[in-house]
């Protein structure tokens, strides 16, 4: 059994096995491997005994739910109005130098996934990103870059 | 309406909540339903159902099991307070949960909570563990799990929420029949915002009066604000309900405020001119709680571009005249500001937005048109050149 089979395995031991346990089962995938992949989505549907497509078709509804492979930490800065009006534009820039890499795209190293997202809930102290689930508001240019070159000092 | 800024401490005060916990199981379901109808409260998150008689319904049900959610979706640009409450006094949410339990006779909860509020996760998980040995105390039969979205602004409708937590796709569904006759697994389920919960409590510690007094006849008691934009003042506000959104800009703007987006992208824009005939509130423009301020330095056509960006990505889809609209009314305007259409076509997309109003299935498609219309009503020159 590969990794991804025996994590879907051991979460639907968690979870269930009924149709209410696919979110937690396809969050869960996501946490680890910062994606759904063919393998994952097949093993899901066999643990939960419906169709890949299903899966598929539900996992694809949500945006936090990629079916293309994702950086180990994903970037989201916020795009929604007030975080706009603050500065979100030169946030991004910013990062788009750093991690060489235009929004939208991984890093090659697979380090980073640098993305936009709609109101993440912090409006009176934006600009405001995510990393992962972790949040960083009132951002400067140079601040997202330094939190960025922390994380690029672990491992 | 001349009622100026009044601040309010009732959601994030410190209360013994057990206390009150434990005098509302020793009376009737009716009791605690009645005093609830009888405060004025009207559910927070937005369409402003009243919450008793929401509880109600879903009492008079008769079934093996029923449900309690707490909507924690937060996903209306320009919210943040139910992040700020569940951080802040989760164990009052947990309570007013388990209120709502003993009124409906539910004695399982839900919290949907939105996936970009994972971070609160740990801490919710000790507030939970910690209510559930209390409620064990208390003999009270009745637990709280978590599901989490994962990025859907539409999840946070109530039947998309509950296809969300039954593992489908977040489309809403067709009413009726409504939640409070067949919601999550086709069961009775009460749905509230985080901040109703909240208020709820209050109400059962208090009695009706308090909440009853404040505010005006048709928006009765507090409110808490999320308050963003062009303001030396942003952050979160209990307010009581019925101001004139003059007097808001006084206490919050910043001596040049131009517009303000009441109640969040799927709201209204009013205009300076008519700051002062404009009461906050039910019988005026109702908000869920999102207040944000632009002053003369901003483009409007930019922040009408920014509303229908929105819309135009988190439209589920399902039914045309929002899944087109939304899309027409974006490249409509740009088509306007960028000369290839004239400015007459304006009347055109307003026209589709009133076929958006009517025909579209959930409230994100019929609320689309509210920041377009008064956008484009009080500012359309800004769009034009
Ligand atoms: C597109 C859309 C998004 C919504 N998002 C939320 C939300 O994030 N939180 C919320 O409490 N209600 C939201 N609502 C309103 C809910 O459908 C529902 O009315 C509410 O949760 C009921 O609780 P209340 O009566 O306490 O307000 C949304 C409605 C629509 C149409
Ligand atoms: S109105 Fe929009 S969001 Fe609502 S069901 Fe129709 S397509 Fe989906
Ligand atoms: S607009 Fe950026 S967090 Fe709300």
């Amino acid at each position: 059994m590969t990794n991804v089979e025996e994590l879907v395995k051991q979460q639907a031991e968690i979870h269930g096995h009924k149709r209410e346990s696919l979110m937690p089962i396809l969050q869960a995938v996501i946490r680890s491997e910062r994606f759904l992949s063919e393998e994952a989505m097949v093993a899901i549907a066999k643990e939960l005994d419906i169709s890949t497509a299903d899966v598929y078709g539900t996992a694809s509804f949500y945006t936090f739910m990629d079916t293309k492979p994702k950086g180990k930490n994903i970037i989201r800065v916020c795009k929604t109005i007030t975080c706009h009006m603050k500065g979100k534009d030169a946030v991004i820039g910013a990062l788009e130098d750093l991690l060489k890499i235009k929004l939208g795209d991984n890093t090659s190293d697979g380090k980073f996934s640098l993305l936009q997202a709609n109101c993440l809930g912090w409006c009176h102290k934006g600009p405001v990103m995510l990393i992962n689930d972790e949040v960083y508001p009132e951002v400067t240019p140079q601040s997202a870059v330094e939190v960025i070159q922390e994380y690029l000092k672990q491992k | 309406m001349e009622n100026k800024i009044k601040k309010v401490d009732l959601i994030f005060e410190k209360v013994d909540y057990l206390e009150v916990l434990e005098r509302s199981f020793k009376r009737t379901q009716d009791e605690i339903i009645l005093d609830v109808i009888d405060s004025g409260l009207r559910g927070r998150g937005g369409a402003g159902f009243p919450t008793g008689l929401k509880w109600k319904f879903a009492k008079n049900e008769e079934a093996d099991q029923k449900y309690v959610i707490c909507n924690a979706d937060e996903g209306e640009p320009g919210t943040f307070k139910d992040r700020e409450i569940l951080t802040q006094v989760p164990e009052k949410v947990l309570g007013g949960m388990a209120l709502c339990g003993k009124a409906t006779g539910a004695s399982e909860g839900y919290i949907y909570l939105r996936g970009e509020y994972n971070f609160l996760l740990p801490s919710l998980y000790a507030a939970i563990d910690k209510f559930h040995a209390q409620m064990k105390e208390l003999n009270f039969d009745f637990t709280i799990r978590i599901k989490s979205g994962s990025g859907a602004y539409v999840c946070g409708e109530e039947t998309a929420l509950m296809e969300s937590m039954e593992g489908k796709r977040g489309e809403p569904r067709n009413k009726p029949p409504f939640p409070t006759t067949s919601g999550y697994l086709g069961k009775p389920t009460s749905i509230n915002n985080v901040e109703t919960l909240v208020f709820a409590l209050m109400i059962a510690k208090e009695g009706p009066n308090q909440f009853k007094d404040m505010g005006t006849f048709d928006s009765r008691g507090s409110k808490v604000f999320s308050v963003s934009g062009d303001t030396p003042k942003a952050g979160i506000y209990e307010l009581e309900l019925g101001m004139s959104l003059e007097d808001f800009v006084n206490e919050f703007g910043d001596g040049d405020t131009k517009a303000v987006q009441i109640g969040g992208a799927s709201g209204f824009c009013v205009a300076r001119k008519h700051f002062k005939e404009t009461v906050i509130g039910f019988e005026g423009i109702p908000t869920g709680g999102s207040m944000m301020l632009f002053n003369s330095t901003r483009s409007m056509y930019n922040i009408l571009n920014d509303y229908l960006e929105f819309f135009e990505e988190e439209s589920c889809g399902q039914c045309t005249p929002c899944r087109v609209g939304c899309q027409q009314l974006l490249k409509g305007i740009e088509a306007v500001k960028k000369g290839i259409k004239p400015p007459s076509y304006l009347d055109e997309l307003q026209k589709l937005s009133e076929t958006m109003k009517i025909a579209s299935k959930c409230g994100l498609g019929q609320s689309a048109p509210n920041p377009f219309n008064s956008i484009i009503n009080n500012f359309r020159e800004e769009i034009i050149y």
